[in-house]
């Protein structure tokens, strides 16, 4: 019986170990999933901070490429506005030149003289823009200066000039332009807005004298100091050239006349 | 081709316009030296855009838009004043019988180019 109960306890020890053996394994086992969770969610948070960080270089490359794209499109934007301000300086460019070269062809397409007057009166009126002015002429045996056309007002009621005299038989004498600087106010044959000698040369022939601009023109714009100009030169050529012609073609009718008159006389 | 009438009795301008129609693409422009010329032009040729002057001799501008309006044949032709008459008055007058624009000289030649092209769209 004492055997018995000495093997009993024996068994009992040996089931109480392994029961303990067992616990403790089951702990161990606990202690590992536990562990072996912890490394798959490290590992986890470690694919995605790499992830995270090709992501930002990604968007480090492309705010570097909208950096990139911003600079560019201002600097299309700044070339954009040059180039529209260039267009508009062609464009005023390309009115300019039309106008001088309107104004140019018409002054030499004819020979008759009142024509070039018509012309240089047209001028003035479509493509300068004045409302009252005047055409003198240099008589250059008594130097005085004679109105032969006008616009907006009557030649007759024009007073002829010396030159030398008042301020516009100065401004023929100097051969240099005279410009109003305040043309608010209309000019008077006395004190004209602008009186632009007409002149081959240094030799004066004449001058374009304007007392006043259409209401819609307020004040001489760079096309005008251009087309003054070239009217100063060309306007003087095709004067000086039709006078010329007109004269030759009087002297040759009468030359001719003479001449049939000679041819005539032996009939007789 | 769209044709357009410059009606001017100063030939400095009427080539100044003719030369501006250049940039107008693919348009021929006939001219006219006053409103009883342009009446003929227009009777002859279909156009598309008349450019007319107020001043000029024989008929002027405003008498031409009235009989250009009062007529079935062209009474829908576009009509662009250019003139050398800048008060508002006028430009009213203009428009009130029939023109559709109103330019007063000296014209910037790309501002009408502009205003042609936008007639002629």
């Amino acid at each position: 019986m004492e055997e018995i109960d000495r093997k009993v306890e024996e068994f009992l020890q040996v089931f109480k170990k392994g029961e303990e053996f067992t616990k403790n394994l089951l702990a161990e086992n606990e202690r590992l999933r536990f562990r072996v969770a912890e490394l798959e969610e490290a590992f986890s948070r470690s694919g995605d901070s790499a992830a995270a960080q090709i992501f930002q270089e990604r968007i480090k490359v492309y705010e570097d490429e909208l950096k990139s794209l911003r600079e560019r499109f201002a600097q299309v934007e700044e070339e954009n506005k040059d180039f529209a301000t260039r267009y508009v300086e062609v464009e005023q460019e390309n009115n300019n030149l039309a106008n001088l070269y309107v104004a140019s062809y018409q002054l030499h397409s004819t020979l008759d003289f009142g024509e070039v007057l018509r012309i240089v009166l047209e001028i003035i009126i479509n493509l300068v823009g004045a409302e009252r002015f005047g055409i003198y002429l240099l008589e250059e045996k008594t130097n005085e200066l004679e109105p032969v056309a006008a616009e907006g007002m009557s030649v007759e009621g024009l007073p002829r000039v010396m030159l030398d005299e008042g301020l516009v038989g100065r401004t023929c004498k100097s051969g240099e332009s005279f410009f109003r600087e305040d043309i608010s106010s209309p000019g008077s044959p006395a004190e004209p807005i602008a009186c632009i000698p007409l002149k081959i040369k240094e030799h004066v022939l004449g001058a374009i004298v304007i007392y006043s601009l259409l209401r819609q023109k307020e004040k001489f714009s760079h096309v005008d100091y251009e087309l003054f100009n070239l009217l100063a030169g060309h306007a003087a050529t095709a004067i000086f050239a039709s006078r010329l012609y007109t004269q030759s073609e009087r002297k040759l009718t009468t030359i001719q006349g003479f001449l049939d008159l000679l041819k005539e006389k032996p009939r007789k | 081709m769209p044709n357009i009438l410059v009606v001017e009795d100063s030939p400095t301008m009427r080539q100044l316009i003719t030369f501006a129609m250049k940039r107008v693409p693919a348009c021929r422009v006939f001219e006219a030296t006053d409103g009883v010329d342009a009446l003929k032009k227009l009777s002859s040729e279909k156009m598309d855009l008349i450019l007319a002057d107020i001043n000029m001799p024989v008929m002027d501008g405003i008498k031409l838009v009235s009989l250009v309006r009062g007529n079935p044949a062209f009474k829908d032709v576009p009509i662009i004043m250019i003139t050398t008459e800048g008060a508002e008055e006028d430009k009213k007058r203009a428009l009130s019988i029939g023109a559709n624009a109103y330019l007063t000289k000296p014209i910037q030649t790309q501002q009408l180019v502009k205003l042609v092209g936008e007639f002629l769209k």
